[in-house]
């Protein structure tokens, strides 16, 4: 027996680790045959359409059905209080959050509609066109109350409470304190500070919200087709709320267009057309129109941040003194609740910088618009967007450069494991060193000297930064510990073909991010086997193992790991039959290119098709009790810290046309170390992606609603999407610090780019303003708002 | 979207008999708008009558010192155009600048303007180039087309055949549109030519306007400099949630700026 | 009784006869009475170009028009042009440089892509993100997406001489 320990999935021969390899799966979604929830059809299927309050504060005194009933094709309609018989509410609260409160929601509005667009009768027809037609005839009497819009009066004794039974409209507050902030900021030689306004926005995926519920009443058995990045939690959701068995309930997902978070949130559309399904036992399908989306979909920020910072007159920063201001809408969402994002951004403004004094005070308030919670960077474009503009301002009055005054403050590379004045424990981090390779990658000096001359012939550019600190890959810290039944860890089958091929199966899900690949390229890697061997299955709760799916940048992390301990566990159980049939120890024996092999000679002998030949049909060859183990399934749960934290910096070149306010964005950059990187080409796509919905926050995109609560930009024509035209080249490079906690050592990189890109859009736009003397601080920023601070109207 | 009646008719005469014995019909040219508004069920027509099986609609040709457009000429057709393109550049800008090439492909130049949007881009290319609209019964002079928001001089019934643009000395057309529709936030085409000068500003009005003191300055002096100083009143303006009306008064100014040195670049 | 339309059509090069309400739009016709769901519908309000289809050769959005108007017309879908080979270059492209995430755009941005390359079979990186402007895409950032079409293009001149 060999005395040299198995190589580590790092050092195996023929990896696939770190290598930019396609994902095998575009193939099928580049020819037009992708299988989207939108495409579902079923025998006997039925469309729901919902009847929506078209106030954003009403009393809902009398619906009359009568004439939508009797119309052509309509199959059933339901009022919240039919849908409320089969359906239990839900409340987004979570036990960790000290005095969060949140009254139950129902799937339809009951007694009261909240905010314009909630959904109040459920109507189904046999066509969506009929349904449509029906909710027309819906008489629906609403009596209108006064609507609770701007979350700074929403706590005014004056203004109306939403929810009478609790109290006030305070969802949750929450402060944190730490060192002597009072007294930094007396003995500070120079405080920046400012008012940040971040919009409303949303996630706006290509596809919409969709569902097609198929409940079978001879089994008491839900098949959801759910366009939704956590299928286990819906699962979950859909048994406990519809009072099904667990096991009755199957959530399935195949491939889904675009999420970002949006779709991992209970909304009442959903829950409504399973439960419509259990009343008229035929499939019903939902498909949300775009006008459907903006007023229903999650949405997201909304904030009022005023931040100051205290700077010592050699540019040491030494303290932040934060307030956080937000509204979510009449609900906090279920189950992950609404006030993560604001919790978030009291925990990271400042988190690059070695500061001692801290404090930071959140209020999320209820009011009478769509519901508000999680999506892509959940509160850190807000956090750092507050911290590096003040970074920015306070080097402008030093007379700094940028570079430098970052350099002096970050927590430097040598002194992890490090704990930050707001609580939180870093492992390791790169910052200094990701700084360094930013200086270099974009030729800053060089940059700057273009600025320069151009700024001498009236052309207006500016360069801006946007460091980053990022939670990734959370353990149960931020759902499990509240009571939420979202699960931290996640699961991997794999089971060897007779073929000698491999079918895997994992909980972590395909939002088109790339998870397939990147477990094929683990498992492939570790099992010694061809990528093209393995043939990977997700988003079906009835056919993988549990687990928490694709949110907080968490796939590739806690995939990769459950991936590469499924894929030792039936290597292993190969050799032991291969063994077994050579009569050779099996820890003498490997599998290299598909092939069994002597450890230390290489020596092939034996295919795993031979091996697979052998275990399932002629086990009679094996030793007497031998039964061969083909198939595997382990499971992983994060370990150490409570989260991965990542970091990176992004620099943005603009340029301002100062007669129109037009910004045109030249170029971006990102550096970004998330730890191990698994797939190059897959870790830069997550970071452009994320940097264009970061672009999207910071010049172009904002729900707008009138004081009355109403939206008044429902429409792809009116809420700016950033198109290929708007945007620049975007170029990402890497530094790695690989966590020590896992064996890969990969943490998230899904939200990094969304997370640092509008702060360093917005110190490039008032980079570019400075010699003007004018700036910025409302996102987005849109051309009239650059020319208002121009003073030019 | 409600139901209604389709028809598809081959000739103007047949267009005009079906429209007279429809409760309430829509034409349809190019459809980029007409299908949004019935989506959204904004509109309920009892019938639709298809313009785009009537060959007498389609065409461009250059006809004297005129270029003539067929009313269901499509928005890349006339940026495509090497009659438009050699005559009137500016209006092969404006027309190639409409929506995205999706849109182009569709698009009409009749539907744009019976449509009168008020930040469609042809509003301004027919009231800055003087043009005339050539309907089933009469002429309209484009001065007299464009009446206010969604709003023209078109009779029930009257169906457009064709736009006809007088050949000017030089025309400039730009446009600061907003993201995602291409619509102008403004757009000004400004033309020289027998008729004088003309400036029209599309996207800042309820309806496409003629702004004189621009037209009278440039008329003097045809740079940019001339109309530096002139400055509309916001009165009246578009408020909307792409930009305030005082917003859209100074563009008007910096935009109409471009306009002119659009056109002495291009002649 | 809402009307019934007998339209006849081209699609993929299969003539196909049927009936359609008025109402219908096209891209609902490819996809609900063809089973074509490769043209996918993201806003139904002519925006996001996820419904872009060639009708008679030239990219439109299929959510824009009625199904009754395409009665004679030839359309093509990204499955018919798959067959025929149209977009192979392109899908290649797309493919080696990741130019898709969630893939819901995909079909349209393809049909968008190939138009543009007709037109300009030589476009600079600005013209390849003006030519795509019609087509959102929430996923990639259009960067891998201009690098797919250049490289395509290139791949094409290179195939030509």
């Amino acid at each position: 027996m060999s005395e040299k320990p198995p190589l580590s999935v790092l050092d195996r021969p023929n990896s696939y680790i770190g290598r930019s390899v396609p994902r095998p799966n575009a193939r099928r979604l580049l020819a037009g045959r992708g299988q989207y929830p939108t495409d579902m059809v079923l025998p006997r299927m039925v469309h729901v359409a919902f009847a929506r309050s078209p106030f954003a504060h009403a009393r809902i005194r009398s619906i009359d059905t009568e004439a939508a009933r009797a119309a052509p094709g309509v199959v059933a309609v339901a009022t919240g209080a039919d849908i409320a018989r089969l359906c239990k509410p839900w409340v987004g609260t979570l036990d960790h959050f000290a005095g969060m409160k949140s009254p139950p929601q129902y799937p339809l509005a009951m007694e009261k509609a909240t905010w314009q667009g909630e959904p109040v009768v459920a109507v189904v027809a046999e066509s969506r066109a009929e349904a449509e037609d029906a909710l027309e005839l819906l008489d629906i009497d609403y009596e209108e109350l006064t609507p609770v819009t701007d979350p700074e009066t929403a706590l005014d004794p004056a203004t109306p409470v939403i929810h009478e039974d609790l109290g006030d409209n305070l969802c949750f507050s929450s402060r944190v304190d730490a060192g002597d902030v009072d007294a930094a900021f007396a003995d500070a030689d120079l405080v920046v500070e400012e008012e940040f306004h971040f919009p409303r926005h949303t996630g706006v995926t290509l596809e919409p919200r969709v569902i097609t519920a198929d409940y079978d009443p001879s089994e008491e058995r839900l098949t959801a087709y759910h366009g939704s990045q956590t299928p286990y939690q819906m699962q979950d959701v859909y048994a406990r709320h519809l009072g099904l068995a667990e096991e009755n309930v199957r959530v399935l997902c195949k491939d889904l267009g675009g999420a970002f978070g949006i779709k991992l949130h209970v909304h009442g559309e959903e829950m409504t057309t399973c439960a419509l399904s259990m009343m008229l036992g035929r499939p019903v399908k939902w498909v949300a129109d775009r006008l459907e989306s903006f007023v229903s979909d999650i949405h997201a920020r909304d904030h009022r941040v005023r931040a100051r910072m205290a700077v010592t007159a050699e540019g040491r920063i030494v303290g932040f003194d934060v307030d956080d201001l937000t509204g979510v809408g009449p609900y906090s969402v279920f189950p992950r609740t609404s006030a993560v994002e604001g919790n978030q951004v009291i925990k990271l403004v400042g988190a690059p910088y070695a500061i001692e004094h801290y404090r930071a005070a959140l209020k999320v308030v209820l009011q009478n618009k769509n519901v508000m919670s999680q999506y892509r960077a959940v509160g850190h474009p807000i956090a750092f967007a507050v911290t590096e503009s003040l970074v920015d301002k306070a080097a402008a009055e030093l007379d700094m450069d940028p570079v430098a005054i970052r350099r002096a403050n970050y927590v430097p590379d040598d002194a992890y494991p490090y704990k930050t004045a707001s609580g939180m424990a870093y492992e390791q981090l790169s910052l200094q060193q990701s700084l360094d390779r930013l200086v270099e990658f974009i030729d800053y000096e060089g940059l700057r000297r273009e600025q320069a001359q151009l700024r001498e012939k009236g052309v207006y550019r500016g360069i801006g930064l946007g460091t980053f600190v990022e939670i990734t890959a959370p353990g149960a810290a931020f759902y499990g510990v509240g009571g939420a039944r979202i699960s931290a860890q996640d699961g991997c089958s794999m089971k060897l073909e007779p073929s000698g091929r491999v079918q895997l199966a994992i909980s972590i899900n395909e939002l088109g991010q790339g998870t397939e690949t990147i477990v094929a390229q683990v498992a492939a890697t570790e099992l010694g086997v061809s990528m093209e061997d393995i043939r990977v299955t997700t988003g079906d709760t009835g056919s993988t193992p549990y687990g928490g799916a694709a949110w907080a940048s968490r796939a590739a992390a806690i995939g990769s790991e459950a991936t590469v301990r499924a894929a030792r566990a039936l290597r292993e159980n190969i050799l032991e039959v291969a063994g077994a049939v050579l009569q050779e120890a099996p820890a003498d024996l490997d599998i290299r290119d598909g092939q069994i092999v002597g450890r230390e000679s290489g020596e092939e002998r034996l295919s795993v098709a031979e091996v697979g030949r052998v275990g399932y049909f002629r086990p009679d060859t094996l030793p007497p009790d031998f039964h061969p183990q083909l198939s595997v399934v382990r499971h992983y749960a994060p370990q150490g810290l409570p989260f991965a934290f990542t970091n990176g910096i992004h620099a943005s070149y603009v340029e301002v046309d100062v007669e129109t306010g037009g910004v045109t964005l030249l170029k971006h950059w990102v550096v970004e170390d998330c730890g191990r990187v698994l797939n190059p080409k897959l870790v830069e796509e997550q970071a452009r992606g994320g940097v264009a919905q970061g672009i999207g926050m910071a010049l172009f995109e904002e729900c707008l609603y009138s004081e009355e609560g109403q939206l008044t930009n429902a429409s792809l024509a009116d809420y700016l999407v950033p198109l290929s035209s708007e945007l620049p080249d975007i170029h990402v490079t890497h530094v790695e610090t690989p966590t020590q906690y896992s064996e890969i050592g990969a943490k998230g990189a899904g939200e990094a780019g969304t997370a640092a890109s509008p702060g360093a859009i917005m110190n490039a736009v008032n980079d570019a303003l400075r010699p003007l003397g004018a700036r910025v601080s409302a996102m987005p920023m849109t051309p009239e708002r650059i020319l208002t601070a121009l003073g030019r109207i | 979207m409600y139901d209604f009646q389709y028809h598809r008719p081959t000739s103007l005469d047949e267009a005009s008999r079906m429209l007279s014995g429809a409760e309430e019909a829509s034409f349809i040219a190019g459809g980029q708008t007409l299908l949004q508004t019935l989506r959204q069920r904004l509109a309920q027509p009892s019938d639709v009558v298809d313009l785009g099986g009537i060959a007498e609609l389609r065409g461009i040709s250059r006809e004297g010192d005129n270029v003539v457009i067929g009313a269901m000429s499509r928005h890349n057709e006339v940026a495509g155009s090497a009659d438009v393109a050699g005559a009137i550049p500016a209006l092969a800008t404006l027309a190639g600048g409409i929506g995205d090439a999706q849109v182009r492909n569709m698009g009409t130049i009749g539907g744009s303007i019976a449509n009168n949007d008020p930040a469609a881009d042809y509003p301004a290319g027919l009231l800055g180039l003087g043009a005339t609209v050539v309907t089933n019964n009469r002429e309209i002079p484009a001065d007299d087309f464009f009446v206010d928001m969604f709003e023209t001089a078109l009779e029930p019934g009257e169906i457009i055949r064709s736009v006809r643009f007088p050949v000017p000395q030089r025309a400039g057309y730009v446009k600061f549109d907003q993201p995602a529709s291409r619509y102008a936030l403004v757009g000004v085409m400004v033309s020289q030519g027998a008729g004088g000068v003309r400036v029209a500003v599309t996207g800042a009005g309820p309806s496409v306007f003629r702004v004189s003191e621009m037209e009278d300055a440039l008329g003097r002096d045809f740079s940019a400099d001339a109309i530096a100083g002139i400055r509309i009143p916001s009165d009246g303006l578009n408020a909307d949630i792409h930009g305030s009306p005082e917003y859209r008064a100074h563009l008007v100014t910096v935009i109409a700026q471009r306009a002119v040195n659009a056109a002495l670049q291009a002649h | 009784m809402e009307p019934i339309h007998e339209i006849t059509l081209t699609v993929d090069g299969e003539q196909t006869t049927r009936r359609v309400t008025a109402r219908r739009s096209l891209a609902d016709f490819l996809r609900e009475d063809l089973g074509l769901t490769g043209t996918h519908v993201g806003c139904e309000q002519g925006v996001c170009g996820a419904c872009t289809v060639r009708f008679n050769g030239e990219q439109i959005r299929a959510c824009l028009m009625f199904a009754v108007q395409a009665d004679g017309a030839r359309v093509d879908t990204v499955e018919g042009l798959t067959e025929t080979g149209d977009l192979t270059r392109l899908q290649e492209a797309f493919h080696r440089n990741n130019a898709l995430q969630c893939g819901f755009c995909t079909p349209g941005m393809l049909i968008a892509a190939s138009d543009l390359l007709i037109r300009n079979p030589d476009p600079d990186r600005e013209e390849i993100r003006a030519g795509l402007s019609g087509n959102y895409c929430r996923c990639t950032g259009y960067h891998a997406i201009v690098d797919a079409v250049a490289e395509a293009a290139q791949n094409g001149k290179e195939a030509e001489q």
